[in-house]
């Protein structure tokens, strides 16, 4: 249980990091806060050959409020946005969902933009971005690029980040006033990976009808998923008990037929995906802005 | 703490840090994939902070990194250079007087056959530096990245309670 051997730099400068990641390509990988990847160097499962670590890099240690979203650089740690008032205020999503992150000593280390490029499809914030439509803000020596979360996760611990590209900054849609939104996740141990997770964010019309719905899974497929089928059901409805039972009953199929391990069987998971999309959806409309009808 | 002198945009192998440990500072020069667990333990001999799993989910490393509580076996020692550690034998007072986290953990049996405990009052430290007056729905959530499979917790929960309540008292007296 001890790391491979390997070579060690840590730059002050991203654009010193940069030119690391392009001179080692696939050889070299980043440390950010490590919570995921020293294990996996531990148990011997990575042995890169050289190690970045991100970590004195300052300049990326940022949470920024933008027009559109949040912005969160590389090594702002997850207790950081846990305690900034400011996402408390503007954000209280993203702060339900980094508490459900493993335990207090995890998120004291633990990035947001590391767990978002980790990409494990059992993990909260891949899943939140995922919900959200966000996009994340990649870099090399030649330059920059934005990708959204839906074309960003291809597969279990697999994006579409390219040798010598880093993640640099995750960007997390600011969700409407006057929506409600809801995260429940069934884990069989607190801070332990959850066996499956469910998000919605519902924004009703001035009619109060739902106009639009994002809902997101996480822990049933190899990626994080939107359930765009059961989100095209709430549109338009007043998300009576109807509807939701039905979504809840479509939102089985989210499940992938290889989700069987030890923790669980696929019909197992499937059931938990029902519960908790029942749940979530009463959580998220009672939280909604009620929208008086001719209030207008 | 010391500003990096060493350049270290180049790739290493071994690399010479300062650590502050518990007051006291260490230089020694490390393989750059050294944990930091194994540092505190091998190097600077100070084997109170346990290794159990070795890949963050027991709790027994926890130790205080620059005052916030952290699993070290997640960390290499590299990455401590110029920061302050605290440890298990960094609570008792000078004489050897215990802290009144370990003497509230004596008095109320939270503790048996000791494995898990330093990561555990590490953690109750840190836990009751941000909230010195927890609930004990709070104690237990935020006791729950220790595994102790001695006690089944109940008198940890106590001893935290009571812990919390010498801490408060101390602190007005202070005042």
């Amino acid at each position: 249980m001890k790391p491979p051997r390997f070579h060690y730099c840590s730059p002050r400068i991203l654009d010193e990091a940069l030119i690391l990641l392009d001179q080692y390509g696939e050889d070299i990988k980043v440390l950010a806060g490590g919570q995921s990847f020293v294990p996996l160097l531990n148990m011997r499962l990575a042995a890169p050959v050289y190690i970045l670590d991100i970590n004195h890099i300052t300049e990326l240690r940022y949470i920024e409020t933008e027009p559109g979203y949040l912005a969160i650089g590389a090594i702002a740690r997850q207790r950081q946005i846990e305690r900034s008032v400011l996402v408390q205020e503007k954000h209280p999503l993203l702060i339900e969902v980094i508490k459900h992150i493993g335990h207090m000593q995890i998120r004291n280390r633990g990035t947001v933009v590391g767990s978002v490029a980790h990409a494990d499809p059992a993990a909260e914030l891949p899943a939140l971005l995922t919900c959200l439509n966000g996009e994340v803000l990649a870099q090399s020596v030649r330059g920059e690029r934005v990708i959204k979360a839906e074309e960003f996760f291809t597969g279990y611990l697999t994006t579409t980040l390219d040798d010598g590209e880093m993640l640099t900054e995750v960007r997390f849609p600011w969700i409407a006033p006057q929506a409600g939104w809801s995260f429940i996740e069934f884990a069989r141990r607190s801070g332990d990976y959850a066996l499956v997770g469910a998000m919605a964010v519902l924004t009703p019309a001035l009619d109060d009808t739902c106009i639009s719905a994002n809902i997101a899974y996480l822990g049933v497929a190899g990626s994080p998923i939107r359930a765009h089928a059961v989100e095209r059901m709430l549109e338009g409805t007043r998300l009576d008990a109807q509807t939701v039972e039905d979504a809840a009953n479509i939102a089985r199929d989210v499940v992938g037929e290889d989700m069987r391990d030890v923790h669980a069987t696929v019909e197992y998971r499937r059931e938990l995906v029902s519960e908790l999309t029942r749940r979530v959806l009463k959580q998220a409309w009672e939280r909604r802005e009620r929208q008086e009808e001719g209030a207008r | 703490m010391r500003e990096r002198d060493d350049d270290l945009s180049q790739c290493v192998e071994e690399y010479e840090i300062s650590v502050t440990a518990n007051g006291n500072r260490y230089e020694r020069t490390v393989p750059v994939r050294l944990l930091l667990s194994d540092f505190l333990r091998h190097d600077l001999r100070l084997t109170g902070t346990h290794v159990g799993c070795e890949h963050g989910v027991c709790g027994c490393c926890t130790v205080l990194f620059n005052g916030e509580a952290v699993r070290s076996c997640l960390m290499f020692a590299v990455q401590a250079d110029g920061m302050a550690i605290t440890t298990i034998e960094g609570m008792a007072g000078v004489n050897s007087e215990l802290h009144p986290i370990q003497q509230a953990f004596r008095e109320k049996h939270g503790l048996q056959c000791g494995f898990c405990t330093p990561g555990i009052i590490m953690t109750v430290h840190a836990m009751l530096h941000e909230h010195p007056d927890p609930t004990e729905d709070e104690i237990r959530h935020e006791l729950s990245g220790n595994i102790c499979r001695c006690t089944g917790y109940q008198n940890i929960v106590e001893s935290v309670k009571l812990a919390a309540e010498r801490l408060q008292a101390q602190r007005l007296e202070v005042e």
